[in-house]
């Protein structure tokens, strides 16, 4: 149960050395993505001119406010409320973004599925789990929005934010095949029959 | 009591961005009440986060959760009201509207062929709002409810028969808390319609899902049936965010309706633990806002 602090881009010796239960604080750079993000890059020919090698996404569509162009406010939003969506919906884009894109961390709540689980394995990267709900703080870990490409999918634009101090966030998905996602659905599933009964439910 | 619409129209602007800060007490106590239980270490840390967010959204004046939702708004027409119901419902989406482009929100709102956002949080039947009247004079009640979609997307209908009896119940609510795992951002409050028809099975887990923390079914079996299915999905150690622990649910809360002598449907809605709402009264003394 270590601690890491990693700043972005990272290399694979980084991402293999954590592990499940570990913590980790971000800095540098975030790429938010989202459904319609990856749905245009994967199934619709599209791509960015963002390198995305070696650096975190995290699933996420902002509220942000258009503004003149600045040195604070260099793509022209300003932050409003900046938070995570449930990862599970887009679970098939996981090895094409580490496969095309290089990208080895992903960021997310709900976790992801056995097919990521073995991307992360195989590739080098890993799951870090953010608590969902909580985008006033998660907002405040977010410094600037620096750059946005494929911006007429807004909301679900490709957004590059600056961080600082982003997280602590939970390790929940390794590249060692661990994941607590399914470590807790089995045991979940194996008190089913116990709670059924419970409740008086017949087999 | 004649109902002035631009009051109407202000007040569904208001609602929505009250909504998404400030939580109602009755879903901070349910924090409160979960932590004090809360036996697994994880658990207890993500409780934390979250009761930490809450603060933040108030002292840094934001919203809860990036996620807008899907605007619901629940109006309850009371007696003696002057009021033109369609001019109603136009002041509701228009407020809608200024909310998300005045704040501004994000509009979370698309077409469903064509994905095509207006950047209203309106669209096609949307904002869905909800017509129903009361027996208190001179009074306008209107609920708002921005409705995630993490916990939206996990929403269940089975229409069992009448052979397999409210064990079909029980077996389904714990198997839709097991299939949502952690998708619907939990601690939940799981919203559990039974009877009716599909559809009204449905709106009725909608209404389970929404309604006060620690109030009860109105009737005495459903009633009873919440305590038992609260105490054993929060047996199943899915836990805040799926992550494990003890605490997966606030409540199991049901809503129920006669139904048929073939069927024993069921619906089951789930809120997640960013559950909010607001609620605006009208009445000749003025408008008052409250959860």
């Amino acid at each position: 149960m270590a601690h890491h602090e990693l700043t972005t881009p990272v290399d694979e010796a980084q991402i293999r050395s954590l592990r499940v239960d570990d913590t980790v604080t971000l800095q540098g750079t975030l790429f938010g993505i989202r459904d319609a993000t990856q749905i245009h890059l994967f199934d619709r020919g599209r791509t960015t001119r963002f390198d995305l090698r070696g650096h975190a996404v995290i699933h996420t569509a902002p509220n942000v406010k258009k503004v003149e162009k600045s040195a604070a406010f260099p793509a022209g939003y300003a932050p409003v409320c900046i938070g995570t969506t449930t990862s599970d919906r887009m679970e098939r884009f996981t090895r094409p973004l580490m496969a095309q894109y290089g990208v080895r961390i992903v960021i997310g709540k709900g976790g992801l599925r056995e097919g990521s689980l073995e991307a992360f394995r195989e590739l080098g990267g890993v799951y870090l789990a953010i608590v969902g709900g909580t985008a006033a703080l998660e907002t405040t870990w977010i410094e600037q929005i620096e750059d946005v490409d494929l911006d007429d999918l807004n909301p679900e634009s490709l957004w590059r934010f600056r961080i600082r101090d982003f997280g602590p966030l939970l390790v929940a998905m390794d590249s060692h095949g661990g994941s607590l996602y399914r470590t807790v659905q089995q045991d979940s599933a194996a008190r089913r029959a116990a709670v059924l009964a419970s409740l008086g439910v017949k087999a | 009591m004649k109902i002035d619409l631009q009051g109407v129209e202000d007040a569904a602007k208001e609602l929505y961005i009250r909504a998404l800060k400030v939580l109602p007490p009755d879903i901070k106590q349910g924090f409160d009440r979960l932590a004090a239980s809360e036996t697994g270490a994880t658990a207890q840390r993500v409780l934390g986060t979250m009761l930490k967010n809450i603060a933040v959204a108030e002292d840094t004046d934001n919203l809860l959760c990036q996620d807008t939702g899907v605007p619901i708004y629940n109006v309850t027409i009371g007696r003696g009201l002057e009021v033109d119901g369609h001019a109603l419902k136009e002041a509701l989406r228009r407020g809608c509207a200024r909310a998300t482009r005045e704040y501004p929100l994000r509009s979370s709102v698309v077409h469903p062929l064509t994905r095509k956002n207006e950047h209203t949080s309106c669209g096609i039947e949307v904002p869905v709002i909800h017509i129903d009247f009361d027996d208190v004079p001179d009074r306008l009640a209107i609920e708002m409810i921005p409705k995630g979609s993490g916990s939206e997307n996990n929403s269940f209908l089975k229409m069992a028969i009448p052979a397999e009896g409210t064990d079909a119940i029980k077996a389904f609510v714990v198997d839709c808390v097991l299939a949502a795992g952690g998708k619907t951002c939990p601690p939940t409050i799981v919203g559990v319609g039974l009877g009716g028809t599909s559809d009204l099975a449905v709106a009725l887990a909608k209404r389970a899902a929404t309604r006060e923390l620690g109030t009860s079914c109105s009737d005495p079996e459903g009633a009873q049936l919440e305590q038992q299915l609260s105490k054993a999905v929060n047996q199943l150690g899915v836990g805040p965010q799926g992550l494990g622990g003890d605490s997966t649910a606030f409540a199991v809360q049901i809503e129920l309706a006669a139904t048929h002598i073939t069927m024993n449907p069921i619906a089951v809605n789930m809120q997640c633990h960013s559950a909010r709402r607001a609620r605006a009264t009208f009445t000749p003394a003025g408008v008052a806002y409250g959860f």
